[in-house]
């Protein structure tokens, strides 16, 4: 079992949920997040006066699959958020000790 | 058009003689309908101009941030409600009351019933006179707490509420529309609707108190640099906008006080003022910032709105477009220039009332072209053959008015700083005004705790660090 952590661009979001349950994730969390990274942020103006945004909106979403899933998720994940403009996002893969599923009690693979 | 002032000699006398015979007054209704009329339509623009309360509370809370929007609109509240019962009680009898009033210093409320009288006299009732008038005072007064919005304790603010309905703006009122001296110079003055007497006695009185103040925390950073804090309810500025749109067709129309064929004319000038002032301020700010702001073509259509209020009796219908454009031109640079000068002014309450105020009043002196009752002659304007005698007159108004307010309530933010204190604490300014003023937070009364609910009434995060 694994935990992907993927960083996407808000728009793109549709696209890769689409993406990764053609490939079999049953599930996901979202949320909504700043941050920075290369793209850094960008100045806006505001009633005439220039000020920077040092944080730009991005999208962070986790999913726990089965280790057969790994793969194909994130490559599912890698196509569909890809615009080739800077700021795409990044796609981070964690080891999972354990998953329990509340209403059930499974464990393990069971319970993803 | 010289209802104005005969309405402003009659109520004297109506306050003199405080004798209502309700046989006369029935007699009057039948022979004259006109003045029945004419009092119901100054009542009807006075609830418009009480319904420009809700544009000022939403545009204010618009511009500033969530944590502060409950104050800033109690500000609101309050300059209405404690602003009509200090008019009541003081203000109009400085404003308009006669000498045999206890020298004119003491209002209906404390025991002078003229104001109840039914007697029309053919003019106004002094009821209706009486309600339109509060209806500006309290707009005078609520232009101020979106400038001083996000950091003044509202005790303090409450104080100046009272002191400017109560004593400042009335003797405004009684040196102009009150017929004292500027009314009595040989080129007599010229403010129709108010540019100045209501709109740059608020804007005025906004520079004071926004500079005695200083800029709100995090507005510029250590090294001077500006760091725009953007409001946190854009459809709530715009919304504000139009409802002062609206209510300005009674600010404007209402100020003939009285129903003629005057009164068309007027409502039409305020209209095409209003949208050049709002197309005028978009252009300009796009092309000198590169993207068209929300909120300053929102202060673009209040500008144009100010700057028609003054000449809208006494120009042509291209003028007051032209009038209006340029009000509209006139914010986006003086928005700019407060900035730069560190007055910290959320709303742009100074440049719109203020600034394009001055502007509105002066150019009746250019462009004049009927007699409004105030200017009595026709081509009074400098472009139609008028001379340089309004143009004189109008600046003399400006220049006097803004000494009085500037010195006025400068003292008197002095004095409540001094006194009971003009600014909230660090702490409190950067955990907003809401709960820490008021108890409880603008938007709903969950803390934002997880799993609450959530943190729906949280403020947003701002882009200016540490505010």
């Amino acid at each position: 079992m694994k935990l992907i952590i993927a960083y996407i661009k808000p728009f793109k979001l549709e696209d890769v949920r689409d993406a990764l349950k053609a490939v079999g994730v049953s599930g996901m969390s979202v949320h909504d997040i700043s941050g920075f990274g290369r793209q850094a942020g960008h100045t806006e103006v505001y009633r005439g006066a220039e000020y920077e945004v040092a944080f730009v909106p991005k999208t962070k979403i986790e999913i726990l699959v089965p280790d057969d899933l790994v793969w194909p998720a994130v490559q599912a994940i890698e196509k569909a958020a890809a615009t080739g403009e800077i700021g795409d996002g990044k796609i981070a893969v964690l080891p999972v000790e354990e998953v329990v599923r509340i209403r059930t009690g499974e464990r393990g693979a069971e319970a993803v | 058009m010289k209802r104005r002032l005969l309405t402003v000699a009659a109520l004297a006398a109506g306050l003199s003689v405080l004798v209502a015979s309700p046989a006369i007054a029935q007699e009057e209704a039948s022979a004259a309908p006109q003045w029945l009329v004419d009092n119901l339509w100054v009542m009807i623009a006075a609830v418009l101009v009480f319904f420009m309360q809700a544009g000022f509370a939403l545009v204010e809370a618009g511009l500033t941030r969530a944590k502060n929007v409950a104050n800033i609109v109690m500000k609101n509240l309050m300059d209405c409600a404690a602003g009509v019962l200090a008019f009541a009680l003081i203000g109009y009898a400085i404003g308009f009351g006669g000498q045999e009033l206890l020298g004119g210093w003491l209002g209906f409320g404390l025991g002078i019933s003229g104001v109840e009288s039914t007697t029309a006299d053919g003019g106004l009732l002094p009821a209706t006179f009486f309600f339109f008038q509060a209806a500006f005072a309290a707009t005078a007064a609520t232009i101020v707490s979106g400038a001083m919005a996000e950091r003044t304790k509202f005790k303090a603010y409450f104080v100046y509420s009272l002191a400017l309905t109560a004593l400042i703006y009335p003797v405004v009122l009684r040196w102009t529309w009150g017929g004292g001296w500027l009314a009595q110079l040989d080129v007599p003055f010229s403010d129709f609707a108010g540019s100045t007497i209501v709109h740059a006695t608020g804007g005025w009185t906004a520079l004071m108190g926004a500079w005695i103040l200083g800029p709100r925390l995090g507005k510029y950073t250590k090294d001077g640099k500006l760091r725009p804090i953007p409001g946190h309810n854009i459809p709530f500025v715009v919304l504000g906008a139009f409802i002062l749109f609206v209510g300005w067709f009674g600010f404007n129309a209402g100020s003939e006080l009285a129903v003629d064929e005057f009164v068309m004319p007027i409502a039409l000038k305020t209209l095409v003022a209003a949208c050049a002032g709002a197309v005028a301020a978009m252009i300009v700010n796009w092309m000198r910032d590169g993207k068209p702001d929300v909120s300053m073509a929102a202060n673009g259509l209040l500008a144009g709105l100010v700057a028609i209020t003054a000449p809208v009796g006494a120009v042509e219908t291209w003028a007051a477009v032209l009038i209006g454009a340029v009000g509209g031109v006139i914010v986006v640079y003086s928005v700019a220039f407060f900035d730069r000068i560190k007055i910290d002014d959320p709303v742009g309450a100074i440049s719109v009332h203020g600034v394009v105020g001055t502007w509105g009043t002066l150019s009746v002196a250019l462009f004049a072209r009927y007699d409004d009752a105030f200017l009595g002659r026709e081509n009074a304007g400098l472009f139609y053959g008028g001379g340089f005698g309004q143009l004189g007159t109008q600046l003399l108004f400006v220049v006097v008015h803004f000494v009085f307010i500037a010195v006025a309530t400068g003292l008197l933010f002095l004095l409540i700083k001094r006194t009971i204190g003009l600014r909230v604490s660090e702490e409190e300014e950067i955990a907003g005004l809401d709960v820490m003023e008021h108890g409880s937070p603008g938007y709903g009364l969950d803390p934002g705790i997880p799993g609450a609910g959530g943190a729906v009434g949280a403020p947003a995060p701002s882009p200016a660090p540490g505010t």
